[in-house]
């Protein structure tokens, strides 16, 4: 699904320059759950931009679904990103003046789908998260938990083959961290890829697989055994 | 998409709707900076169109490139002559005018008993009731330079009556009010000016602004005129009319020079011969009222300028504050394209319909102006209206600038990159 090459990324400082990723090789498979982690500045984020396209890598190549993604201008991006990538954030992101239904239905119109057509299938993933009776309400009006719920619906609306979620449990308690999890791990278990950057270690441990970042390089690769958050819950 | 497809599509307006109405206040408050700025052009547009109209009110019984000329006294020696000689205008002179001066349309030669003769004018008698009043010797051309508005059943001196010198009369309103019943019947009935008796052939309506005359003037043809009270070849002035396209203050040159050839007059003297330009007064008036008229779209586009650059500095405010809900969409799959035709489209869309609130608005205080005025006999102002080019012109100025000022806020918004907004907190 996923190869990155000898990726290397830096960032002008001024005069000087801060070399943040440092020759990443990475190669995800199809229907992986992944764990990033790393403590701040280790450059996790940074691989997940670039995953992303949300930002651009300086050296080095990287393929998604065996599209090389080269020569990145905003519009091209803009279209890979609504056709690849489903994007979960820490602090959810939701457009506050949308109800839950129209924030999830938001990617949809930007693929130009019919509007009703649209809403059926918005309505169809906001079922799939269990809130089909609150898609009327503001984000307002929602908890933390449902905010991210209704912020998986809408990454997954658009079919991505990836979902990458930025420390999806971070604004959440422990509770509410293994719910949310528990919702990934599903859709993984539906065979969809998931990238999951994370500080948290229990939270990684509901991964299949954990990427250790480190001054911008990778120091370890692993695969664990997963902890269900199903028994949590 | 392309944009013909976006403009009418009605998700782009949800779009729109949805971001406009997130801050209903400030909106309110952007849209009133465009819609007064309208509101004053349409307002102050249509004020100076009425009182254009008001002008063309005042002048519309008498051409407007008409003009008056008398003789005075002489200022310079010439030809022998001392200073202070009074040349007396002639009936042939109108001939000699009309031949030295093309631009001349028509002249109407015109004598009176009681303007400036020092006389307060010539009495008329009915049986037993009697007036003064001024009697005017006249032309049927004289109605070409100012008309006349003759009541039904009546009419103006004609050729005929210049020929047979008839006696014949037409009177003023006061003039019948004083000399008849209020149920009689005028025309035809007969009445002695200075002791002759006149027909009666019609009755003018008074209309204000031509000058001295008033609504006691009686008419009689020129040729009758010259017999009662023994003028001969005298004519004591000219009304000339030009034609529509001429400068009428070359015409009253030419006449006033032509006029100094015939009566051996200095051409220098310039107190020989005294002239009205009502053509200039005119034009001087209807300049006031076309520098009003520029003045009001001067102002109303300036401060459509105003409002519209308020709503870009919204925009601006807006999309900073919105930063993270544009990397949002961004982030979703929204491209710049679509960014940017979202942002001028808002800008566009609240400049168009506070400038046809402003449009509405100026007509309901057009609407009003007009019907407290309309009734104001003395106050010089007409239907006042917004020729509809001035307001397709506004709203195309309008919908230009809102695009255009809509850049500013859409290029920001573009320029920030997806990964920044979504990093900010």
């Amino acid at each position: 699904m996923i190869q990155i090459n000898d990726l290397h990324k830096s960032y002008k400082m001024g005069s000087s320059s801060l070399h943040v990723l440092k020759g990443i090789n990475l190669s995800v498979e199809d229907g992986e759950l992944v764990a990033i982690m790393g403590s701040s500045g280790s450059g996790k984020s940074t691989l997940l931009n670039i995953i992303g396209m949300l930002d651009i890598l300086d050296t080095g190549t990287y393929e998604i679904d065996k599209v090389l993604i080269e020569d990145l201008d905003e519009t091209k991006a803009a279209k890979y990103r609504n056709q690849f990538l489903g994007f979960v954030f820490q602090s959810f992101n939701l457009i506050n003046y949308k109800t839950a239904l129209e924030n999830v239905s938001l990617p949809l119109y930007y693929q130009g789908m019919k509007r009703k057509e649209r809403q059926d299938k918005a309505l169809k993933y906001l079922a799939s998260v269990g809130l089909a009776d609150w898609a009327t309400h503001l984000p307002s009006e929602l908890s933390g938990g449902q905010k991210q719920r209704v912020a998986i619906a809408r990454a997954l609306v658009s079919e991505p083959k990836l979902l990458l979620a930025d420390e999806p449990t971070g604004a959440l308690d422990t509770q509410t961290s293994y719910e949310v999890m528990d919702i990934i791990q599903k859709i993984n278990q539906e065979g969809k890829t998931i990238l999951v950057v994370t500080h948290e270690e229990d939270i990684a441990q509901m991964c299949k697989r954990i990427v250790r970042l480190k001054d911008g390089v990778i120091i370890q690769d692993t695969k664990v055994n997963q902890v269900l958050a199903e028994q949590y819950v | 998409m392309n944009s013909l497809k976006i403009i009418f599509d009605r998700d782009t307006w949800q779009e729109i709707f949805g971001s406009i109405q997130k801050n209903k206040v400030r909106t309110i408050i952007t849209v009133i900076g465009v819609l007064w700025g309208i509101f004053i052009y349409i307002t102050l547009s249509g004020s100076a169109k009425g009182l254009d109209n008001g002008f063309e009110r005042e002048f519309e019984n008498i051409a407007m490139n008409s003009m008056f000329v008398w003789a005075q006294s002489t200022s310079l020696p010439y030809e022998g002559f001392k200073t202070g000689r009074n040349p007396q205008l002639k009936l042939k002179d109108a001939q000699t005018l009309r031949n030295n001066v093309p631009e001349i349309q028509f002249i109407a030669p015109r004598n009176v008993r009681g303007v400036f003769d020092g006389t307060s004018g010539s009495q008329i008698v009915r049986g037993t009731k009697s007036g003064t009043y001024n009697v005017y010797g006249d032309f049927p051309e004289y109605t070409k330079i100012a008309t006349k508005k003759i009541y039904n059943g009546g009419r103006f001196i004609n050729q005929s009556d210049i020929d047979d010198a008839r006696k014949v009369c037409v009177i003023g309103e006061r003039t019948q009010k004083e000399l008849f019943e209020a149920d009689e019947e005028p025309v035809g009935k007969f009445v002695r000016i200075d002791d002759i008796y006149f027909q009666i052939i019609g009755v003018h309506k008074y209309v204000q602004g031509g000058g001295f005359e008033s609504d006691g003037d009686v008419f009689i043809p020129f040729a009758t005129f010259r017999k009662l009270y023994n003028t001969g070849e005298n004519v004591e002035w000219f009304t000339i009319a030009a034609y529509d396209d001429a400068d009428v203050i070359q015409v009253e040159k030419d006449v006033k020079q032509t006029l100094k050839r015939i009566h051996r007059v200095s051409p220098k003297d310039e107190r020989a011969f005294g002239s009205f330009n009502l053509g200039e007064v005119f034009n001087r008036i209807m300049g006031f009222a076309r520098g009003m008229t520029f003045l009001s779209l001067i102002v109303g586009i300036a401060t459509i300028i105003a409002g519209v650059i308020g709503i870009g500095n919204i925009l601006l405010i807006s999309v900073k504050e919105r930063t993270k809900e544009l990397g949002v969409r961004r982030a979703l799959g929204a491209t710049p394209a679509e960014v940017r035709m979202q942002i001028i489209l808002e800008s566009v869309f609240l400049t168009t319909v506070a400038g046809i609130f402003g449009i509405v608005l100026g007509a309901f205080v057009l609407a009003g102006i007009n019907a407290g005025t309309a009734n104001l006999e003395d106050f010089p102002y007409t239907n006042p209206t917004v020729p509809i080019s001035f307001v397709l012109g506004a709203l195309a100025i309008m919908v230009s600038l809102g695009t255009l000022i809509g850049l500013i806020p859409a290029q920001r918004a573009v320029s920030i990159k997806p990964i920044d907004a979504l990093r900010e907190e």
